[in-house]
């Protein structure tokens, strides 16, 4: 027992312990509640998550750097987690070659338009260059698109936060927009949501259907090989 | 499941060695999405192939132990956001109406260009 409960905080909030602790068990709650109230889409657990664990660092006065010690250890699972994307794409190899040429055509005009998009209303709304370069990217995976973001001399971390909510927007709009819209292919929706929204979106995909969950984890992949040929083209063409 | 996250992280350290050497655009981890595929379709083929984590679904249950919680790898980076807090109260609106415009844009558009393109295929296919 330590004498003093301000130095033990002291320790502890410095060691990567306290903060990986705190990720998993504010994701493990906020998971349980999403699954409490079946799945809703604004129940979404990366959202909740991160106003909860952004409030408790404010709170204690953590900066980003401290919690990132501890988050390290998620954050680079998602390397070896697009790499077992691999996995569901083999299992699932017939359905994806019978669909081949409209996921071709899908995955080229989806990822322009993701692309194209996010630019031209940027610049309409009039946000300064900076921010519109680390917006450009914000339909691939979090490490694809800090990448990018950083050949692009933009800011990769302001890109990492619009990648992540483009993620939550695209995984809470997808069911009720496909559903308002009378779409009833799921490789067409989860495909969909694999080019807008990336993992966040495939992770909903496989809340919501197998296949579509298959499909969004094919589109992630392949976008994230399209975008990022087409970002340093599209800001050459359309940022002025 | 040692063996069967080395051979994960194997396929990603084989990803990016090719990636940084030949100096290609895309990321390290796709490639070594494809390295894996390649393997698991080659164990098919060659039976030797199938040992270690190639066999008894090792490699195929620790992937989906993976991504059973995908969403969860993206919390680190989404909290992020409060170092840009002031970038939020400068431009906060404008920035989350143009990316949730863009996201409704992509998803209709990509649906739309999906299910145009199945269905010209199997009409094409119906035809001849």
């Amino acid at each position: 027992m330590s004498a003093n409960p301000f130095s033990l905080w002291v320790y502890l909030s410095q060691s990567p312990l306290l903060w990986l602790t705190v990720t998993l068990l504010v994701y493990a709650t906020t998971d349980a509640l999403s699954l409490v109230t079946h799945r809703h889409p604004l129940a979404n657990p990366v959202l909740h998550s991160i106003w909860i664990i952004g409030a408790f660092l404010m709170l204690t006065g953590t900066s980003y750097t401290t919690y990132f010690g501890g988050a390290q250890f998620v954050h680079f699972l998602l390397g070896p987690a697009t790499v077992a994307l691999a996995v569901p794409l083999y299992e699932n190899r017939k359905v994806v070659a019978a669909a081949i040429l409209p996921m071709l055509a899908a995955l080229v005009v989806g990822s322009v338009t993701a692309v194209a998009s996010v630019v031209l209303l940027a610049e309409a709304v009039g946000l300064p260059r900076a921010v519109v370069l680390s917006l450009a990217p914000k339909s691939v995976t979090a490490g694809v698109a800090m990448g990018i973001s950083e050949s692009l001399h933009a800011d990769p971390s302001l890109t990492a936060v619009a990648v992540v909510l483009t993620g939550i927007m695209g995984a809470i709009m997808v069911t009720p927009l496909m559903n308002r819209m009378g779409i009833t292919d799921f490789r067409a929706r989860g495909f969909a949501v694999g080019i807008a929204a990336h993992g966040i979106g495939t992770a909903r995909a496989f809340q919501v259907d197998a296949v579509a969950g298959v499909f969004a984890g094919i589109a992630m992949s392949l976008n994230a090989l399209v975008t990022s040929l087409l970002v340093p083209l599209a800001v050459i063409l359309l940022v002025r | 499941m040692i063996a069967s996250l080395s051979l994960i992280l194997l396929c990603q350290l084989a990803g990016e060695v090719i990636v940084r050497g030949l100096g290609l655009p895309m990321p390290g981890p796709v490639v070594g999405l494809l390295f894996l595929l390649l393997l698991l379709l080659a164990r098919d083929r060659f039976v030797a192939l199938a040992r270690g984590p190639l066999q008894q679904d090792g490699v195929e249950n620790a992937s989906r132990g993976l991504l059973a919680h995908l969403s969860l790898l993206f919390v680190p980076a989404g909290v992020g956001v409060v170092q840009k807090l002031d970038l939020v109260a400068e431009h906060g609106i404008a920035v989350a109406a143009v990316l949730a415009i863009s996201v409704v844009v992509t998803l209709l558009v990509t649906v739309a260009t999906f299910l145009v393109a199945s269905r010209l295929m199997s009409r094409g296919r119906s035809a001849p």
